[in-house]
């Protein structure tokens, strides 16, 4: 996934709002009054959030009879974790090593003190 | 269980680290200078690090390398501004899979009565720049996955 996408799609899960809609979708498509339901802001509103999801690929839209449904596209969201991934995996294990490395020392420091 | 804390803001070319340890501050800082020290945490456990030079001190240069268990090699090397102290560390980093994608890290150790909490802030050209640094070693994950498949079809083949 080329870098500018994934800016549009950081820049569409910056948002809380944004992040509890896909929320939502997680558990199915909806309708926009059903999205803006939770919300104290205006279907208008969510439907540009919807702009900004869509546009990410973040979710997909149909229009089913008089109703435009939205659903969730996992796929961006994948790719971005996994990108992600590697990098904070590095660091999460060489802190845990760096947690271990300074309790030994520490340990060591303390045996010393007790015999002086 | 204390967790490591990275953010990358769209926009910014920043990365930030954050984790707290639970030791004076100037040891985890000690932990950070001492060669002898460094190869024991920095890097995941399959990877074998060597330094080459480590002079953490005012325009002191330093270079490393991690190994994996293929043999192939990351480089890292960068120079020292100022020298190290639990108010500041300041380092160039750069890593020689992408020569001239240079980063200035601020690291700062602050303490919180028995604990000290490591925040790093990694200062990229562009964002561009930052976001190929957290992705490069997504080049490794696909040539893992590549080699798992290798591995798959080896083994489909040879049953």
């Amino acid at each position: 996934m080329a870098t500018d996408r994934f800016s549009l799609v950081f820049s569409a899960l910056a948002d809380p709002t944004r992040r509890a809609i896909l929320t939502r979708l997680a558990e199915g498509e909806a309708t926009v009054a059903q999205l803006a339901e939770p919300f104290a802001i205006s279907q208008p509103a969510i439907s540009r959030h919807l702009k900004v999801l869509e546009t990410a690929g973040l979710i997909s839209r149909t229009q089913r009879a008089t109703a435009r449904l939205s659903h969730l596209e996992a796929q961006p969201l994948r790719e971005v974790t996994t990108w992600l991934a590697r990098y904070q995996r590095f660091w999460d294990e060489s802190h845990e090593r760096l947690d271990d490395l300074l309790a030994a020392l520490q340990a060591d420091s303390d045996e010393g003190g007790n015999h002086a | 269980m204390p967790e490591t804390t990275i953010t990358a803001e769209p926009g910014v070319p920043l990365i930030t680290i954050t984790r707290e340890f639970e030791a004076p501050r100037e040891l985890v800082l000690r932990a950070h200078v001492d060669p002898a020290l460094l190869v024991q945490w920095l890097g995941p456990r399959e990877l074998t690090m060597t330094v080459d030079r480590y002079e953490a001190r005012d325009g002191g240069t330093y270079r490393y390398v991690h190994r994996d268990a293929q043999g192939d090699e990351y480089g890292f090397h960068g120079v020292f501004h100022g020298d190290p102290t639990p108010d500041g560390l300041v380092q160039t980093f750069e890593f020689e899979g992408a020569p001239g994608h240079v980063s200035l890290n601020l690291l700062t150790f602050t303490q919180h009565g028995s604990r000290t909490e490591l925040r790093t802030v990694a200062s990229f050209t562009s964002v561009a720049d930052r976001d190929a640094m957290i992705g490069s070693d997504m080049s490794r994950g696909v040539r893992d996955g590549n080699d798992r498949l290798a591995e798959l079809l080896a083994r489909l083949q040879a049953g």
